[in-house]
């Protein structure tokens, strides 16, 4: 058979120039314009090669920002990691009533909007009105400042992203456990091992090339989500204490119209979150497991 | 043993509990009149208070918005689809110069986050509307349903394309025996048993262009051209500022009701292809 030339040339051809055009020269356009001072009501760029990068060092609120970054990272990949892990596996092994229904439930804050999570925990978090401070004064403890303390600030958006991500992790796994083969549970259990042993011993090694894989999303998502519900929600605010790294880029950018700053920042977020999820690669290889 | 049993189901419960209860809640706050905000916050509303949602719909052009995102929404996952169906159906099915390194960059194009690129995609825009002397750009539903188009490319043909490759040949060679060119084929064979991926797509992309912000804050600076979730944020802002409690849960319940609908309709196909679906958010 002929090979139809022009038929698959125009199959790709619009699909593949919108998407160089919408992501790959974007992305590039963040590394060349890193190199330039271009400011918002001047049109004119000067190439100051790395200067962009020096200034970063020194900026306290940027380091305030990858501060930040780093605690919601682990934090949150720590909790949801257990949780969403410890609900999968309990949802798949244990003999339990209402099980679809428990997954159905889990899943839901996958569907909603950033906004809707952040009004909603905005709502929760209110000082006078909102339900954790009249949880909290139930217990007899005295209201917290969810949102408008600079210690806590960030803790908060914590809990809100876990609240957010768990479910999606669980069922991600769960599809993993679903294919492990019955027979090895079976077999376990003529020796009399325990939960926890089979846990350790065949789940977790057999769905140990998915867990990996979900570790580079927890990178790229969690810098993504905290963005989302930061600027929804605080704003930064207050006074920058729950600063992130994309919601830093975003304010010099877009809003203070420091535009070769803020593709520095950019930059400094590509790298990062590459080189960590290299290194979490890296440290997490096994061999994979032959059945 | 009974006592692990019992343990499980307390902490699944505490934490089905906590999902649930915030969702629940927005729903009995969206019914509340202003005044019952500043009592106790765990009490039902005292009765059907829909003037909140009247208030949302037409004071703060919730309506207005709502059609908006529903524009932007159907025109971007049309487009999607005239653009990632034959793409991927090419990817997977001819072998040809390039296609490894069409392929690889799509691939690559996964680990970009939008979030990442939304500031120069929007001075990539605005300086075309410079040289051009135009605001075309700006405030523009069909740019901004081509920015999400384009942007969820590489999940969407990543996704179409595996699932092409498990269809068997067959078929085709079939079609071409009996004359048919292959754009036919495409569309009269290969499209209809593509059927659940395409569904899949759909649902995913649903969500995501919906629920979608920070693109939409970004390029709709006009009040008249923001969509569903923008227009949230709006009243948020203005219930920290007047205090409109009823208004702002009305706005909610909005925007997370279709979602909400269509996942109870849906959840299983969800949830199970899921495992299919790779990076998102």
């Amino acid at each position: 058979m002929k090979k139809p030339r022009a038929f698959i040339f125009f199959c790709i051809a619009p699909a593949l120039l919108l998407f160089l055009v919408f992501m790959v020269y974007p992305t590039i356009s963040v590394f060349v314009m890193s190199l330039f001072k271009w400011g918002g009501y001047s049109t004119s760029r000067a190439f100051v090669g790395i200067d962009n990068f020096k200034a970063l060092l020194s900026d306290t609120r940027f380091i305030g920002s990858f501060k930040n970054t780093v605690i919601l990272l682990v934090l949150v990949t720590a909790f949801t990691l257990v949780a969403a892990l410890w609900c999968a596996n309990t949802l798949t092994r244990e003999n339990i009533k209402a099980k679809g229904l428990f997954r159905v439930i889990f899943y839901i804050p996958n569907i909603l909007s950033a906004v809707v999570i952040a009004a909603i925990f905005s709502a929760i978090y209110d000082p006078s009105s909102g339900l954790a401070n009249s949880f909290l004064s139930l217990m007899g403890i005295s209201p917290v400042m969810w949102l408008g303390n600079r210690d806590i600030v960030i803790f908060s958006i914590a809990i809100a992203m876990i609240w957010q991500a768990t479910g999606y992790y669980m069922v991600m796994y769960m599809s993993s456990m679903a294919a492990i083969p019955e027979s090895l549970y079976e077999a376990s259990d003529i020796e009399g091992a325990s939960r926890s042993s089979k846990f350790f011993k065949i789940t977790l090694p057999l769905i140990w090339t998915n867990l990996r894989t979900t570790l580079t999303f927890f990178i790229i998502s969690s810098i993504n989500i905290s963005f989302l519900l930061v600027r929804a929600m605080t704003g930064g605010g207050p006074d920058g204490a729950s600063e992130v790294f994309l919601s830093y880029m975003y304010d010099q950018a877009y809003t203070n119209s420091s535009y070769g700053y803020g593709m520095a920042i950019g930059v400094v977020i590509f790298v990062f979150s590459f080189t960590l999820s290299a290194i979490v690669n890296l440290i997490t290889k096994r061999e994979p497991v032959e059945l | 043993m009974k006592l692990y049993k019992i343990f499980i189901y307390t902490v699944l419960i505490l934490l089905a509990v906590t999902v649930a209860v915030p969702v629940l809640w927005v729903f009995f706050a969206s019914f509340k009149e202003n005044s019952e905000f500043y009592g106790d916050p765990w009490t039902f509303p005292k009765g059907l208070y829909f003037k909140n949602f009247v208030d949302a719909w037409t004071d703060a052009h919730m309506g207005d918005y709502f059609l908006n995102s529903v524009t932007v929404t159907l025109m971007a996952i049309a487009m999607l689809l005239i653009l990632a169906l034959p793409c991927a159906y090419a990817l997977s099915r001819f072998s040809f110069k390039g296609r490894t390194l069409v392929k690889g960059l799509m691939m690559g194009g996964l680990f970009i986050n939008v979030s990442y690129i939304v500031v120069p995609i929007f001075l990539m825009l605005t300086d075309l509307g410079k040289l051009l002397e135009t605001s075309f750009f700006l405030n523009n539903h069909f740019i901004l349903a081509l920015i999400y188009a384009s942007t969820a490319l590489p999940f969407t043909v990543y996704l179409l394309q595996s699932y092409f490759s498990t269809l068997p040949a067959a078929y085709e060679e079939a079609a071409a025996i009996d004359g048919a060119s292959p754009f036919v084929t495409m569309l009269r064979v290969m499209l209809p048993m593509a059927r659940p991926a395409v569904i899949t797509v759909i649902l995913f992309n649903f969500l995501s262009f919906w629920n979608e912000y920070i693109i939409a804050l970004t390029f709709m600076t006009k009040d008249s051209s923001k969509t569903l979730p923008v227009g949230l944020m709006n009243l948020m802002k203005a219930q920290n500022a007047a205090a409109e409690y009823g208004k702002m849960y009305a706005g909610l319940v909005m925007v997370m009701l279709p979602t909400l609908i269509l996942y109870i309709c849906v959840q299983k196909k969800l949830t199970h292809s899921l495992a299919v679906g790779g990076v998102k958010g």
